[in-house]
């Protein structure tokens, strides 16, 4: 049996490391709405756009999951690929993908992005939802933000939905795609990354 | 002479109508279960080769012509083009309607008739906007490929038609509707023997449609394409994806139809 201090001290200590997590667990629209802050700060800014491009490179690898999208992107080839392949892999899509992310964003100055609203779609994963305010040049744009939560303390971006389009499954597919042209060799995708972060 | 042509155009058309529905049939079996509850089907592309040659074409087409004339009409006043632009919406709500009834959705079919008839009227032709003013909820365009869709139809295979871009079996379908008489403005226009329409207008409209997309999205296709590791599955993924939420017929961004569609991609994918 333990003894009523002991049973104090753990009982205190259970209380205050879940108080820790309720402190430290930020919610998913508070987290969309400040990194699109930060965004909108570099593109709004007076920096080249080459700066431009390593600021949102530098807040895309603090607040997306770079290799969870990697993986799901890869699809079912993810399973029949060895370490080494996964490793290559893994190094690839971290370029292509930042490169591919802040060249489109670097085109748009001074966005606007308003969240709206959230919604918990299960355990692991919020739906954030925001607009992208309407300009003389542009209408309404309405994007989805796909918050992985399963660390409350330390959400990530796994998708954008724009307009109901997926960005995650857009390039899902092209991946395989280009897998399938080439009669299932994911080296064909290696070669095609490497090119296009060169 | 002339009717003779028509009566066998219409035949024909008739004819190839049905065999491509025979054909969108076998994709179209149910197995009494929601298919938007189960994983996210792929459209099949059985004509690739065929399809990418169209693609190609397509970009030729569009890189020559389109695109330079996207850019001469994005010169014009804002005021015009969003003129242009909301007199060929308008025009549009004549297809949407009867697919609002088609689809059993009465209540916005008689919003968007609502709609059409301010606009036309105190809008002068759809030019201005007024209905919007008004406070008319947000207008949806319909088709008849969506009806389709929406009555259970399979996509069938994708494709890529020339001059028109990306399709499917069953839109395709849906668009040769329109000419069997579900368009009234495509009625009017040819076989409407009055002296304020003809068959070049029509088509007039169908390229002036066309432009207007193509200088809404000059920027957009050319980021898409420069970041695009594979240009044609990317669009083939959107157009496919754009498809399916329409025919999903919901707002996604507000709902959970957005869940359904894609929660089933998402298997759990732990960082390694």
């Amino acid at each position: 049996m333990l003894s009523k201090k002991t049973y104090t001290i753990i009982s205190f200590l259970i209380i205050f490391l879940s108080n820790i997590v309720n402190v430290y667990s930020i919610e998913p629209d508070v987290f969309v709405q400040s990194t699109v802050n930060r965004a909108a700060k570099t593109l709004s800014g007076s920096l080249t756009k080459e700066e431009r491009i390593e600021k949102l490179k530098k807040i895309a690898s603090e607040t997306v999951d770079i290799n969870g999208i990697g993986y799901y992107t890869l699809g079912n080839y993810r399973k029949n690929i060895t370490d080494e392949q996964i490793k290559q892999y893994k190094f690839l899509f971290r370029q292509y993908f930042l490169k591919s992310f802040s060249s489109r964003l670097a085109e748009y100055s001074n966005p606007e992005i308003e969240v709206i609203s959230k919604k918990k779609i299960n355990e692991n994963y919020t739906l954030v939802s925001s607009i992208l305010v309407s300009t003389k040049k542009r209408p309404e744009v309405k994007i989805d933000w796909r918050v992985y939560t399963k660390n409350p303390e330390n959400p990530v971006i796994r998708d954008l939905i724009i307009e109901g389009l997926s960005l995650a499954r857009t390039q899902k597919e092209e991946f395989s795609s280009i897998i399938q042209g080439n009669d299932g060799d994911i080296n064909a995708l290696f070669s095609t990354l490497k090119e296009f972060v060169k | 002479m002339h009717y003779i042509i028509k009566y066998v155009m219409k035949n024909i058309l008739s004819t190839f109508l049905i065999s491509v529905m025979l054909t969108v049939n076998v994709s179209a079996g149910t197995d009494g279960e929601n298919n938007l509850s189960k994983k996210t089907k792929t459209t099949k592309d059985c004509f690739e080769g065929l399809n990418r040659a169209s693609f190609t074409l397509n970009q030729g087409l569009d890189k020559a012509i389109f695109k330079p004339v996207a850019k001469g009409y994005r010169a014009l006043p804002s005021s015009v083009r969003s003129g242009t632009s909301n007199a060929l919406i308008n025009l549009s709500s004549l297809v949407t309607v009867p697919n609002n009834i088609l689809q059993g959705e009465f209540k916005t079919a008689g919003i968007n008739t609502g709609r059409f008839v301010v606009n036309t009227t105190v809008g002068i032709l759809g030019v201005f906007d007024v209905a919007d003013k008004m406070g008319f909820p947000k207008y949806e365009k319909e088709d008849y490929g969506q009806t389709l869709g929406v009555w259970g139809v399979g996509p069938g295979c994708y494709l890529v038609l020339p001059v028109l871009g990306p399709s499917t079996i069953r839109d395709t379908a849906g668009s040769f509707l329109n000419a069997l008489g579900g368009d009234p403005y495509y009625n009017a226009s040819t076989h409407g023997n009055n002296e304020f329409l003809t068959t070049s207008q029509y088509v007039a409209t169908k390229i002036l449609t066309g432009v207007d997309f193509r200088a809404k999205n000059l920027e957009t296709i050319d980021n898409l394409e420069k970041n695009s590791l594979d240009f044609y599955a990317s669009v083939k993924s959107l157009y496919l994806q754009d498809r399916q939420r329409k025919i999903a017929n919901k707002n996604v961004i507000t709902n959970a139809t957005i869940e359904v569609l894609y929660e089933g991609d998402w298997e759990e994918i732990e960082p390694k």
